[in-house]
């Protein structure tokens, strides 16, 4: 491993939402063509560090550096970090009434090529490229034609944050609770989908409260996170070890 | 969230609302006008300036009449200060308004003006099926496409022309719909209008081309008092447009106009319009007053009226767009996106009056409301003991932008017979933090994800305008939202 293929590094990173310090000194360093889990009890930062990654505006950096790709993008707006190739998948998907899926996916993949310089593609174009992704989730056409999660299940709506990754292939792929509230075969079609995702050019970090996920998907490193920092990293096995003695036994 | 965020979101959309006005410039055209003020005097010098048949002076006068005891309505959730109608000049006219034969005689001026407003004459005589009968302060300087019209049978023309030529039809409908004392307003359109687009579609015919006419107000203190009258016989067919922008000034303009819709048995109007007046500054002062008067009358068998309105502009808005449903089985349609920012007001809405028996009715409102604006949508269905069978569907939504505006709605629903059937929804819904993250994060810009929300919230209007007025609602919207993020 070497500093050209690192995707993510997270230095000494402090951040608050309403004054409130949320994560302390946390350190991590993502290379391509690996996979990270963060596990931790509730509370201990998980979503509040992807959400600073993501740029969120409710989400103050006090201290430290977000780099990616080796640039420093403390200081990007949310679209310039997703042009750039970081993605995150919400544990909470949004509903958007009256705007149908299709629309909300071109705009969001021609936003992209715009922002690479590259060409519009039209509705047409789109729809092939949509088709073949739409497979690897096991959704059927109207999918597409359906408002943006409005009236989806939460398994859709889990599957949906998987297609835009897919279409929108990011460099990081920040999976927010992606497991939570799936039954068995829809946490099984997500791991597909995310498993065919990875490769060696990309990183995906998943956060996650339950060892289950890490049955279909297998991490290269696990962290555990306690009060905004990490306080404990190792292989896969980690994750059979917390769920037997839960996170106590870190203190 | 914490503060300081919410904060910057708000400024964000905020910037985007702002956007300024595009039209804001006026034509320097030599102008026929009249004095400032109002008297009978005045009013008989309008008739005379028209070269108006008796009857027609004798309407104004009665009207005139009636407007005097009448008082400026104050019900309505508008505040506004008196309207000095002693101050606003009642006649104004191009004064190079000749007879002109062709748009090639049309000042070239005005053919500019025009054009900066998208709206070329030349351009849609030769590409686009649209007939224009556009209405340049208070005469029509052109009317396109009615040889064709002719050729059907239809007639569509300026009111002046109207006045002239067919004062029969006049005679008869003019008022019917709307009576000269029916309110304020539509009592002073009564007494002092000048001009305005008068439509009829004889037994059987389908209108073939879609009919509009963009409404422009350009001389200062030039008080607009158009009258609209469309009237479709047995088995016809007609769809109108009307689209209207005004060029910035700081002093309020006033606007009333009426319009009036007679449906005979089967026949069916559609009538869309998209407003785009200037609607003041950011600090609320300018902007135009809008308190118009438009009512459809359903009294044949089958027949249909729809409305479907966008208004975006004015610094006050009075607006009721009505059916009365008087032959059976009538249909009343009302479909409106109402966007209001800074300090307008929007005080708008729908009467459906069923009077026939089967009659049926829908009302779909959308008020987008920002700023320190105040949107209200105020409804009434009215069910008479006659009217058995009928049925109302209304929806009323608001989504609002920031924490500083104000969206009301009333609906008035009184039903006097035992089997009809009334639905009524409602809701009240914001532009989230969460949603715009969501957007950003996907690559969507601040503008965009805005302008995806709000025109997702106003789909099912759209879905009822003319495919051409669709496109021009949404990218005026998006325009109006357009701005200066980043």
């Amino acid at each position: 491993m070497n500093a050209e293929n690192l995707v993510l590094e997270i230095k000494n990173v402090k951040a608050s939402i309403n004054d409130v310090n949320i994560l302390n000194n946390l350190n991590l360093k993502i290379y391509e063509g690996e996979i990270h889990a963060i596990m931790g009890p509730n509370g201990s930062g998980k979503s509040t560090f992807s959400k600073v990654v993501a740029g969120h505006p409710g989400y103050q950096l006090e201290s430290g550096n977000i780099l990616f790709l080796g640039r420093d993008i403390s200081e990007l707006e949310p679209e310039e970090r997703s042009h750039l190739g970081i993605f995150l998948a919400f544990q909470y998907p949004v509903e958007i009434p009256g705007v149908t899926n299709d629309e909300f996916l071109m705009l969001a993949y021609n936003s992209k090529r715009i922002a690479q310089g590259k060409s519009e593609i039209d509705m047409l174009q789109m729809y092939d490229i949509m088709i073949n992704k739409l497979k690897i989730i096991s959704m059927s056409e109207n999918f597409l034609t359906r408002n943006v999660n409005e009236g989806f299940s939460g398994g859709e709506k889990k599957r949906n944050e998987i297609l835009q990754m897919l279409l929108l292939d990011p460099k990081l792929a920040i999976l927010d609770e992606t497991d939570s509230g799936l039954d068995i075969d829809a946490l099984k079609i997500i791991s597909n989908g995310i498993n065919k995702f990875a490769c060696e050019t990309n990183a995906i970090l998943l956060i996650t409260h339950y060892q289950r996920l890490l049955d279909y998907i297998k991490p290269n490193y696990i962290h555990v996170m306690e009060n905004g920092r990490i306080v404990k990293t190792g292989g896969p096995e980690l994750a059979k070890e917390l769920e037997l003695k839960g996170y106590n036994w870190l203190k | 969230m914490n503060k300081q965020s919410n904060k910057n979101l708000s400024t964000d959309i905020t910037n985007l609302v702002n956007r300024s006005y595009k039209y804001g410039f006026s034509t320097n055209i030599e102008q026929d006008q009249i004095k400032k003020g109002l008297n009978e005097n005045i009013v008989r010098l309008i008739s005379k300036k028209k070269n108006e048949p008796r009857f027609l002076l004798d309407f104004r006068l009665r009207a005139f009449k009636k407007w005097r005891k009448m008082q400026c309505p104050e019900w309505a959730q508008l505040k506004f200060p008196q309207i000095n109608f002693q101050d606003i000049i009642y006649y104004s006219a191009p004064k190079s308004q000749e007879k002109l034969k062709n748009l090639e005689d049309v000042d070239p001026e005005l053919l500019k003006t025009f054009d900066k407003l998208g709206i070329s004459l030349t351009e849609q005589k030769k590409l686009t099926n649209v007939a224009v009968d556009a209405v340049f302060d208070s005469v029509s300087i052109g009317t396109t496409f009615q040889a064709e019209l002719e050729s059907h049978g239809i007639i569509f023309c300026s009111m002046s022309e109207a006045i002239q030529k067919h004062s029969q039809l006049l005679e008869k409908y003019l008022g019917s719909v709307v009576p000269m004392g029916d309110n304020y307003f539509s009592a002073l359109n009564s007494a002092v209008f000048t001009d305005g687009s008068f439509c009829y579609i004889p037994k059987g015919v389908k209108c073939p081309l879609e009919l509009s006419t963009y409404f422009r107000i350009n001389e200062k203190n030039t008080g607009q008092f158009e009258r609209t009258l469309i009237i479709a016989e047995k088995d016809s067919q007609v769809s109108y447009l009307e689209g209207c922008t005004a060029p910035q000034y700081d002093e309020n303009q006033l606007h009333a106009a009426v319009v009036e819709l007679i449906a005979l048995d089967n026949a069916f109007i559609k009538y869309s319009t998209v407003q785009n007046w200037y609607s003041g500054d950011e600090t609320g002062s300018g902007g135009i007053y809008n308190f118009v008067t438009k009512r459809g009358l359903c009294s044949g068998f089958n027949s249909k009226i729809s409305w479907t309105q966008v208004e975006t502009g004015s610094s006050v808005t009075w607006k009721y767009p009505s059916c009365v449903l008087l032959g059976k089985n009538a249909v009343g349609e009302f479909y409106s996106v109402a966007l209001t920012n800074n300090y307008q007001q929007a005080d708008t809405g729908t009467k459906m009056l069923h009077i026939g028996p089967n009659t049926s009715s829908r009302i779909v409102s959308k008020g987008i409301c920002s700023g320190k604006s105040k949107n209200t949508y105020r409804g009434y269905v009215g069910i008479n003991a006659k009217a058995t069978g009928s049925r109302n569907y209304s929806q009323c939504d608001s989504l609002l932008i920031g924490n500083l505006c104000n969206s009301n709605t009333f609906p008035f629903i009184s039903v006097q017979n035992s089997t009809t059937k009334i639905e009524h929804e409602a809701t009240t819904s914001k532009v989230s933090e969460e949603q715009i993250f969501y957007c950003l994060q996907r690559g969507i810009s601040t503008e965009k994800a805005v302008g995806l929300i709000i025109s997702g919230f106003c789909d099912e209007v759209y879905m009822n305008l003319p495919l051409e007025f669709s496109f021009e609602a949404d990218y005026l919207l998006t325009l109006k939202i357009e701005g200066s993020v980043g």
